[in-house]
């Protein structure tokens, strides 16, 4: 168990490594000058020459990697080149907002995903459990800007039920959580169905309701925990699918997380904060993965780490 | 029945309070707040650093400046700056402060915080991107190699007088004194927050920063002491951050908000525009822009001027216009109308594209040629480029398109050999401030025809440089018609060498909501872009 956990962590920093080499790869190669950028157009080349020296764009590119490195692993990410201000600041102010977001959307994919596939199983190959796996089909397909756009159309500017995007009470978080869980909503009920399934043919549920227990008895006290199992084990993985959907979503509804930060970031090239927010992502999805995996033996005795 | 009542006198005092719009100025009161939106972070307040738009008029309403403009105009006045005489050979400026200006931390304002900031502009360290612009001020080479830390050109006589020294004489040097790199501010502060000035900004400008939530919101509160009396007018200014145009936009028509900063969403422009409701609400003004092509003297056949004068005579502006929604007007010229020096009797080339054909059919080239046209990749340039296209295949002229990043058009057009055509849409050119020179120097003059300039013509008249130089050499204010005549005749010459075609200027529309009042000039005020926030006041607490 403690060299699984040990194995783990030394995979997970080898990964996380990878992920900051390649992506300041990707944005060394970008055709854009940051010393020019932060410059500015009625700079001399005096100037320029003075930021690209001051900020050490003139070294080679190990060079540069390994001074980003050195500074990563003192737990600095750099200075934002545009807003100025240092990229943990900048990602500390706006996680909680991101933090609050997922956890909106947990709760919003857990509830409606468990429950219509619960339905859809217990109706099984009826027109209602056509209608919900058609529906959760919608779901996992639907690209989130459009969900998000469509949400936003109807509640709140044609309906006016909720605030138009922003942040701050619980109204201005139903049409982004919402939008952020259909997604995994859609598999959920997928799964739930199919889980339930599953352990409707079971011998164990036959026992129970053999001895004379009620329905209602035999499915919330015995098939329905037997059906969850598989499927809590993958509210970490979720998290990874969170992390690409949070660009979209804040921006759509103006939330302050991360994700808008990285996307204004990325318009302006704001080399510092791409890279500090992807390794942040990069971090949830790994632990998120990580957790996963460490839960699952708790909850199914059957699975062993090794 | 008591509750209708109610409800009816609310009314009335509303409507009463909506119709008693104080007819002058003086009587304006001040108080009420204004909620302005905006997409993206502000990014610093730090006046040696901020220069993007959105900060940009931020900045001016939290600092002063020995300089400024009467607002809504492009007239130079007096800020800080009490008074101000010009030695004769115009190499000496000598300003005197006014007593009793307090920064918002409460400490008076001096001349030793003028030459600190100036000193702290020009230093490298300082990273400022307008540093350039103190460049003609005594000791400026010296610090800007890292050879000195201190402006030698600029002294403090005593504690409210403060002498600047020019190696050359710079015309300029007032209107430098107004942009927001030359902001005073105080010492102390600066060396308290070091890199972080520019998230706890204090200068002693109408505002105060009082509040600011990373990537939601800043709250500018009214400067109590501030030394113009009446002004601002406001109480309280909140940025809202982090929100699409689109958005804005429907919180303002819910009156939610008062102020998209980001402006009228392109794509619910014409839709907006043309409501009865917002004619009032929309207000439309210049901007000291410039959209053009250029063609690379140094690229035949671009060498001749026939050639260029083809081209001119080619292209269909009014389509273009057309093209962006009417978000435009056709240019003939380098300047724009709203800049001192526009010839507006000046007719330019006319759209006549048989005639272009027979000039470029003299010129040698009866048959065309094939040539490029760099475009930055984003809307609407791509399809103003593709319009350019077919006005030139008309003549002959079968240009392939470059759509490429900024960067790389920038890039492209700094090289002598590589750009032939460039649409400048979305890179050049608006004018850092409003005087000529600024679109001469940097754009057509020969010191902007160098690898990695921004003169992307590689026109280089040494005539016309001369004539600039004495230009920006009448440094005597009394002499700013004639300065601004030789102006005039310098960018009408360049049109006879045809190196640009000029295709328009922007126009800017600001929509604000029905609660706030205020001349029209100020919501489009040509310097603080995008609103003049210290003249805006509420039309609620009159």
């Amino acid at each position: 168990m403690v060299s699984y956990v040990l194995r783990r962590i030394l995979q997970s920093a080898l990964i996380l490594l990878g992920v900051s080499l390649f992506t300041f790869v990707l944005l060394y190669l970008i055709p854009a000058d940051p010393a020019r950028q932060i410059a500015g157009r009625s700079a001399t080349a005096q100037t320029v020459e003075n930021i690209r020296e001051q900020l050490g764009l003139n070294l080679p590119f190990y060079q540069q990697y390994g001074r980003y490195l050195f500074g990563l692993v003192q737990g600095d990410f750099g200075r934002s080149y545009l807003q100025k201000t240092e990229v943990s600041e900048l990602i500390a102010a706006r996680l909680p907002a991101t933090l609050l977001l997922m956890a909106g959307a947990i709760v919003c994919e857990l509830v409606i995903g468990l429950s219509m596939g619960l339905i859809a199983a217990l109706k099984r190959n009826s027109a209602t459990d056509n209608t919900l796996m058609v529906l959760s089909f919608a779901g996992v397909s639907s690209p989130q800007f459009v969900i998000g756009i469509l949400l936003l159309y109807v509640f709140a500017v044609q309906l006016g039920w909720f605030p138009i995007g922003g942040y701050g009470t619980f109204r201005h978080m139903v049409l982004p959580s919402l939008t952020l869980g259909l997604l995994g909503a859609g598999w959920y009920a997928r799964m739930m169905r199919s889980s339930m399934l599953d352990v409707l043919r079971q011998d164990y549920i036959r026992t129970a309701r053999a001895k004379g227990l009620q329905r209602f008895q035999v499915l919330f006290g015995h098939a329905v925990p037997n059906a969850l199992l598989p499927i809590i084990a993958m509210i970490g993985i979720d998290i990874g699918l969170f992390m690409s959907g949070i660009v979209v979503v804040e921006s759509v509804f103006g939330w302050p997380g991360i994700g808008q930060l990285a996307w204004q970031a990325i318009q302006r090239v704001d080399i510092p904060i791409i890279m500090g927010v992807t390794l942040v992502s990069a971090c949830a999805i790994v632990l998120g993965n990580f957790l996963a995996d460490m839960i699952a033996p708790l909850i199914d005795p059957r699975i062993k780490l090794r | 029945m008591k509750s209708r009542f109610l409800t009816g006198v609310a009314g009335a005092a509303l409507l009463a309070a909506a119709l008693a719009v104080p007819a002058n100025a003086d009587d304006i009161k001040q108080g009420g707040s204004m909620i302005v939106t905006y997409k993206d972070d502000v990014s610093t307040l730090d006046p040696a650093i901020g220069y993007d738009w959105q900060n940009w008029s931020m900045i001016k309403s939290l600092f002063d400046g020995l300089m400024d403009y009467e607002p809504g105009t492009t007239n130079l006045e007096k800020d800080l700056a009490e008074d101000f005489t010009i030695s004769d050979d115009g190499l000496t400026y000598t300003f005197t402060l006014r007593k009793g200006v307090k920064f918002h931390n409460g400490r008076e304002l001096t001349a030793d915080d003028v030459k600190y900031s100036l000193d702290r502009v020009a230093n490298p360290k300082t990273q400022s991107p307008g540093a350039g612009f103190f460049g003609s001020i005594k000791g400026f080479d010296e610090v800007s190699a890292g050879k000195a830390d201190s402006l030698s050109g600029v002294t403090v006589v005593d504690p409210y007088t403060v002498k600047i020294e020019l190696s050359r004489p710079d015309a300029t040097m007032l209107h430098v004194l107004a942009i927001n790199f030359s902001s005073v501010v105080p010492k102390e502060e600066v060396e308290k927050w070091g890199a972080d000035f520019g998230k706890h900004p204090v200068g002693s400008g109408a505002f105060e920063l009082a509040e600011w939530t990373l990537g939601q919101r800043l709250v500018f509160k009214r400067n109590a002491d501030y030394w113009k009396p009446g002004i601002p007018k406001l109480d309280e200014i909140d940025f809202e951050v982090g929100q699409e145009p689109i958005v804005a936009l429907l919180r303002l028509q819910r009156g939610e908000a008062d102020i998209p900063g980001d402006g009228i969403p392109p794509a619910k422009f014409l839709e907006v525009t043309k409501d009865p409701q917002y004619k009032d609400l929309i207000i439309e003004g210049g901007q000291l822009q410039t959209g053009y092509v250029t063609m690379n003297v140094k690229m035949p056949p671009f060498d001749k001027p026939e050639v260029r004068k083809a081209v001119n005579m080619a292209i269909n502006k009014d389509r273009i216009v057309r093209i962006i929604n009417g978000r435009a007007v056709p240019a003939n010229q380098p300047l724009p109308p709203s800049m001192p020096g526009y010839d507006k009797d000046y007719k330019g080339y006319p759209f006549d594209p048989e005639a272009a054909k027979k000039m470029l059919a003299d010129a040698g080239f009866p048959d065309g040629f094939e040539t490029e046209l760099y475009v930055y990749n984003t809307d609407p340039n791509p399809r103003i480029a593709q319009s350019i296209q077919a006005d030139l295949a008309a003549i002959g002229i079968k240009a392939e398109l470059k759509a490429l990043a900024q960067a790389n058009v920038i890039a492209a057009g700094g090289e002598p050999d590589q750009a032939p055509m460039i649409w400048s849409g979305g890179m050049a050119w608006i004018a850092d401030f409003p005087d000529p020179s600024n679109f001469y120097g940097p754009i057509l003059g020969c010191a902007g025809a160098v690898k990695g300039g921004w003169n992307w013509s590689w026109y280089c008249n040494e005539e016309l440089d001369k004539l600039a130089t004495e230009a920006d050499s009448i440094t005597d204010p009394a002499k700013k018609a004639e300065r601004e005549a030789l102006w005039r005749k310098i960018f009408i010459s360049i049109m006879d060498d045809a190196p640009w075609v000029p295709i328009f200027n922007e126009q800017r529309f600001t929509m604000r909501s029905d609660r706030l009042g205020g001349p029209d000039a100020i919501f489009v005020d040509p310097v603080h872009i995008p609103v003049n926030y210290d003249y805006v006041w509420a039309k609620d607490v009159q």
